[in-house]
């Protein structure tokens, strides 16, 4: 790999000047060799970004081979039984897109705090910010979209409790469910765009706003936290991105793969019996984790303000925090340590104790 | 970016002592990633070959039995599975039975009896063969027609691998 990347002269071959000539590849080159990543002893964050992107890649390539053998509509559970029980190592297929969704969510959740601790939001980095949040967004819409497919009891109750959600936004709340869910209850025209949304749509919106995102952190460099800022610049250290970055992500990434194949093999996901209106939710059902939060606070505030008004306050509140979590950019701007900072970074302790507070009060509770 | 590989490691150049360790990491790395192809690689074929795998099973037979095909009137076809497989039974007008496999050996396409020209036509690509034998007769076909044993029996055909 080296040899390719940093040609002799000896190796500039035919083939190599005439593709330069047209690609311009020695630029490429040029530019990879000067690109270097800082080191110091909060480094080991800098890779959760990558991690994510290879947990969105390894959801790509086993989504394409599900879209094989997967029918949405009315022959989505059937199908999924088939991909399930049939089809040679189908079932590991599955297993492996469930679970890479939920690492995907977590390396993000990880990449999300970290770069928020380290104060990478900061001028110049503010769209990295905000079209990471677009990307956690829809890789949220993403999780609860995939989920229905299958079209198992979960997945049925899952969608409905899902969709009440919207549902209760005052005025147009209706309006909403009735485009997204096509139809008064959840049904196989539910399926069939919750697929469109799931294998065209987002993948229309994600990948583009994913491009943005690698192209600013690109454009920008990584970001360095503030205690290392602080440091006289000759203090600093860093690597080069090829080859000392580039493999140092590949490990990861070869971590992050262990970890799936481990995961996705020995904890196969299920598959529930099919969905049936008719058939009362099973006792104990709950949302998958990504959505435990949101689900414990909803219930909590159903708890202490009776009626609609205790979702709406819920809702209200969370909408208020995600606005806040969107704009800390413009409020902490200062690189030098004040108030500001110390009350984002407070902002950022209290997000993650109650995300994982009301996160593990769900699971008790459940 | 170094120029040379010993720029990699600070503390000397490469030496002949160091060559033999570097062409094991080498020789491991590769295996280890032999590995994991294999084991990516395999389920993934296993997975996509599903059907064809299915299929091949399926069409594992040795001998189909038409119920109620005696009753074709002579001087026609009917189409039949062979297994997975397309095929033809003709009832000729001197009487006689004959199954051939009809997907034509030249691009697969299905092929036809025409009783009129008493022959079997390729209409993709007009290929032609002999309606008794299977023999490719004229167009582009390279072989003749897979020739099935047909015994008519009272109420039913048996047509088995020949």
């Amino acid at each position: 790999m080296d040899a390719s990347l940093s040609p002799k002269p000896s190796e500039k071959t035919g083939l190599f000047n005439w593709l330069d000539e047209r690609l311009g590849i020695a630029e490429i080159l040029a530019f990879a060799r000067h690109k270097s990543v800082p080191e110091h002893k909060h480094s080991f964050w800098y890779y959760w970004g990558g991690v994510s992107l290879f947990f969105f890649l390894a959801q790509v390539f086993s989504g394409v081979l599900l879209l094989v053998y997967y029918r949405p509509g009315a022959e989505g559970y059937d199908s999924a039984r088939q991909i399930t029980y049939d089809i040679r190592f189908g079932w590991l297929i599955r297993s492996a897109h469930s679970w890479a969704a939920s690492l995907m969510i977590l390396a993000i959740f990880v990449h999300m705090f970290s770069v928020y601790f380290m104060k990478a939001y900061r001028k110049p980095r503010e769209f990295g910010w905000w079209s990471g949040l677009g990307l956690l967004a829809l890789t949220m819409v993403f999780g609860f979209s995939g989920y229905l497919l299958p079209m198992d009891d979960l997945a049925y109750f899952a969608t409905k409790v899902g969709l009440a959600i919207p549902a209760s936004i005052p005025v147009v709340g209706k309006f909403i469910n009735d485009i997204v869910r096509g139809g008064p209850e959840v049904s196989s025209a539910t399926i069939q765009r919750f697929f469109a949304l799931h294998v065209v749509v987002l993948p229309l919106l994600f990948v583009p706003l994913l491009g943005f995102h690698l192209w600013l952190v690109q454009k920008h460099g990584n970001a360095l936290p503030p205690s290392e800022e602080a440091q006289p610049a000759s203090e600093r250290r860093s690597i080069p991105f090829f080859p000392d970055f580039f493999s140092r992500d590949l490990g990861m990434w070869l971590i992050a793969l262990n970890a799936l194949a481990a995961l996705a093999s020995l904890f196969p996901w299920q598959l529930g019996p099919q969905a049936d209106p008719l058939t009362p939710a099973p006792a104990g059902i709950h949302p998958e984790w990504y959505f435990m939060s949101q689900f414990q606070i909803l219930k909590l505030f159903g708890r202490w303000f009776p009626g609609a008004t205790g979702e709406a306050l819920g809702i209200a509140l969370f909408t208020a925090g995600l606005l806040l979590w969107a704009l800390i950019p413009l409020y902490d701007t200062s690189t030098k340590f004040g108030r500001r900072a110390r009350n984002a970074t407070w902002l950022g302790v209290l997000a993650l104790a109650g995300l994982i507070i009301t996160t593990i009060w769900g699971y008790w509770e459940v | 970016m170094p120029e040379t590989d010993s720029e990699f490691y600070p503390g000397g150049e490469l030496n002949d002592e160091g060559a033999p360790r570097r062409a094991f990491v080498k020789l491991g790395m590769g295996v280890i990633g032999a590995g994991y192809a294999a084991a990516i690689g395999y389920p993934i074929y296993a997975y996509l070959s599903a059907p064809a795998q299915r299929a091949a099973e399926a069409s594992a037979v040795t001998q189909t039995t038409l119920d109620g095909a005696d009753k074709l009137p002579a001087g026609s076809a009917m189409m039949f599975r062979f297994g997975a497989k397309p095929a033809l039974l003709i009832h000729h007008k001197d009487g006689s039975w004959v199954a051939l496999g009809a997907i034509c050996t030249h691009l697969g396409c299905t092929v036809q009896f025409e009783s009129d020209k008493d022959r079997i036509f390729c209409a993709c690509h007009g290929g032609v063969y002999d309606a008794k034998t299977g023999a490719n007769v004229s167009g582009p076909p390279p072989k003749p027609l897979t020739a099935y044993k047909v015994e008519a029996q009272d109420g039913r055909i048996v047509v088995a691998q020949a």
